[in-house]
């Protein structure tokens, strides 16, 4: 089994954490992963993609070819990336965005992740970890501490309120029902 | 599986930092170029909390000189870079080829030629790791596959370095350089050599690039630690004075030349996977080998007769391997993140022996595993 996994946006949204952080847990879990990412030269802005394969098994190629997944939180980045994926791949994106005729409304789930991070967090920075927060809800991926130690060794000291807060918050834009239609086993 | 250690996610940059601290290294010079900047951010932070220095130099020619006194003076020193600054260290390097100063230089290779695809992987560096710098001198390159192997080949890069008394190139790619993977690193103490001699073989420093019978590597004392001698990347007597003496210059270059030839099967160090009944070998080197492991396993899987030939040590090219291997081939694939470098080595190792194909590319996105997999059904035919 491998699972890829797409993490898209702006650069300076927080993308490449985001699959940092899951990439951690999924290590802390005892699996094997595999993180990269590829950005323009910009420092801010820009499209950003970052990467996270997650197997039980030996990982050699470490780049996404048909993603299981796919984050996205900018239009460009929607449609950029709606072509390709695996066709029980699970799609989520902002609530903002339109989505593209060509993805199946049932596979997509549209949350207000930057609306929560700036508003009901606090801090629209947080939204990388929120989108965290709704992915493993979504997806039944890691227990909750396997994710929190994820989130743990990427923060800044002082900040894990705020991000707990975040996690939380992400979980909670994602309905049981949902989850259960989403739920993935990494066996 | 209680007393293992647990794995962590690393960095291909922070693997090296780390490795290269396990093996000694306490000085760091250098100038930050994507994709190689966490390694200089992560020496930034790590070198102060062990007693080394870092120093962010004004540029890539002041850093590989930096490095070159530092390491003269007694220290290990690594610097890293990317294409572009791996062009700007070569006058340098050349220097510690002819003075005979060992250091570590990192390429974290990116798309080239000038700033090319800065955040985007490639090869292209092969050849320039072999011949950036001007004239005829001895190199060693080694080249990582994995965040692990990053670890364990820096240190290496480290005591090879010491033992031959000669730069080596660490080539990584983008690829490798910013792959994040789970790790349980190794206990270092049994990877590294920590031995410099500290004096002369002469136990003089007026022969102190004195080597001796059937020995090619002089042993210096620190620069600046009591005794005075000479280094200079003129041709030089074994004073470490410039000399015009035909006889005495042609030693030196010799001798340069043969620490590395003589010693091949030493430094030498090759992968080769599923190549036993293969009828097909992929030679590749780097962060492509993830790709090709894959393709390899794939084909395998399709019944097709594949395995791969990964040289480690990507300088000297492992041809003695590569030859004893052709007997049983019926074709190569090379596969490169460029237009073709290793693969000239590799034609000119098989001298018409066994066919050889090329798969090749550089528009900044990694070769798919797909590819690769389509080009062996091609060859097959």
């Amino acid at each position: 089994m491998r699972f890829e996994m797409r993490f898209s946006g702006s650069g300076g949204q927080g993308v490449i954490l985001a699959s940092v952080i899951v990439a951690e847990a999924a290590v802390a879990e005892g699996l094997n992963a595999v993180q990269s990412q590829s950005y323009g030269p910009e420092a801010r802005g820009g499209m950003c993609k970052a990467e996270t394969v997650i197997s039980r098994d030996k990982i050699w190629y470490s780049k996404v070819t048909r993603p299981d997944f796919l984050l996205a939180l900018t239009q460009q980045s929607l449609d950029k990336y709606a072509a390709g994926l695996a066709p029980e791949a699970v799609v989520l994106a902002d609530d903002t965005l339109s989505v593209p005729a060509s993805l199946d409304r049932e596979r997509v789930l549209l949350v207000p992740i930057l609306a929560t991070a700036r508003e009901r967090v606090g801090k629209l920075m947080t939204a990388n970890i929120v989108a965290v927060g709704a992915v493993n809800k979504a997806l039944g991926l890691f227990g909750e501490e396997a994710l929190y130690e994820g989130v743990r060794r990427h923060i800044p000291a002082g900040t894990e309120e705020l991000n707990w807060k975040a996690l939380a918050a992400g979980a909670e834009l994602v309905s049981d029902a949902d989850a259960a239609r989403f739920r993935r086993a990494l066996d | 599986m209680s007393m293992a250690k647990k794995a962590v996610l690393m960095q291909g940059n922070e693997a090296c930092v780390e490795g290269a601290i396990a093996a000694g290294m306490r000085f760091y010079a250098g100038y930050p170029i994507t994709p190689s900047t966490e390694i200089a951010e992560q020496c930034a932070l790590r070198l102060p909390q062990v007693g080394g220095k870092f120093i962010q130099m004004e540029d890539e020619l002041a850093s590989m000189a930096a490095v070159l006194g530092a390491s003269a003076a007694g220290i290990k020193a690594m610097t890293a870079t990317s294409g572009p600054g791996f062009s700007l260290k070569q006058e340098n390097i050349g220097y510690g080829c002819m003075a005979e100063i060992p250091c570590v230089i990192v390429d974290v290779q990116r798309s080239g030629p000038s700033t090319g695809l800065p955040t985007s992987p490639s090869q292209g560096d092969y050849m320039q790791a072999r011949w950036g710098t001007h004239g005829d001198h001895p190199v060693i390159a080694l080249s990582p596959s994995s965040v692990l192997e990053t670890y364990t080949l820096v240190i290496r890069a480290f005591n090879l370095s010491e033992k031959y008394r000669t730069p080596v190139i660490f080539l990584m790619d983008e690829i490798v350089g910013h792959m994040r993977e789970g790790v349980t690193l190794p206990d270092p103490s049994d990877l590294i050599v920590n031995k410099r001699k500290a004096s002369f073989h002469d136990g003089a420093y007026k022969r102190c690039y004195y080597v001796p019978e059937g020995q090619y590597v002089p042993a210096m004392k620190p620069f600046g630690a009591g005794e005075r001698y000479n280094i200079t990347g003129l041709a030089h007597d074994i004073s470490g004075f410039p000399t015009n003496n035909n006889d005495q210059a042609g030693a030196l270059y010799t001798r340069l030349m043969e620490k590395i030839d003589r010693n091949v099967d030493d430094i030498v160090r090759v992968q080769e996977t599923m190549l036993d009944d293969a009828d097909t070998a992929i030679v590749c080197f780097g962060g492509t080998a993830r790709a090709v492991m894959s393709a390899v396993e794939e084909a395998r899987a399709q019944g097709m007769k594949v395995g791969m030939f990964r040289p480690i040590t990507v300088w000297p090219f492992p041809e003695g391997h590569l030859r004893a291997r052709l007997p049983g081939l019926k074709r190569i694939l090379v596969v490169e993140h460029n237009y073709g470098q290793m693969f000239l080595e590799v034609q000119r190792v098989v001298a018409g022996q066994t066919p050889v194909e090329f798969l090749g590319r550089l528009d900044g996105t990694v070769i798919p595993p797909a590819d690769i997999l389509e080009k062996l059904r091609r060859m097959e035919g």
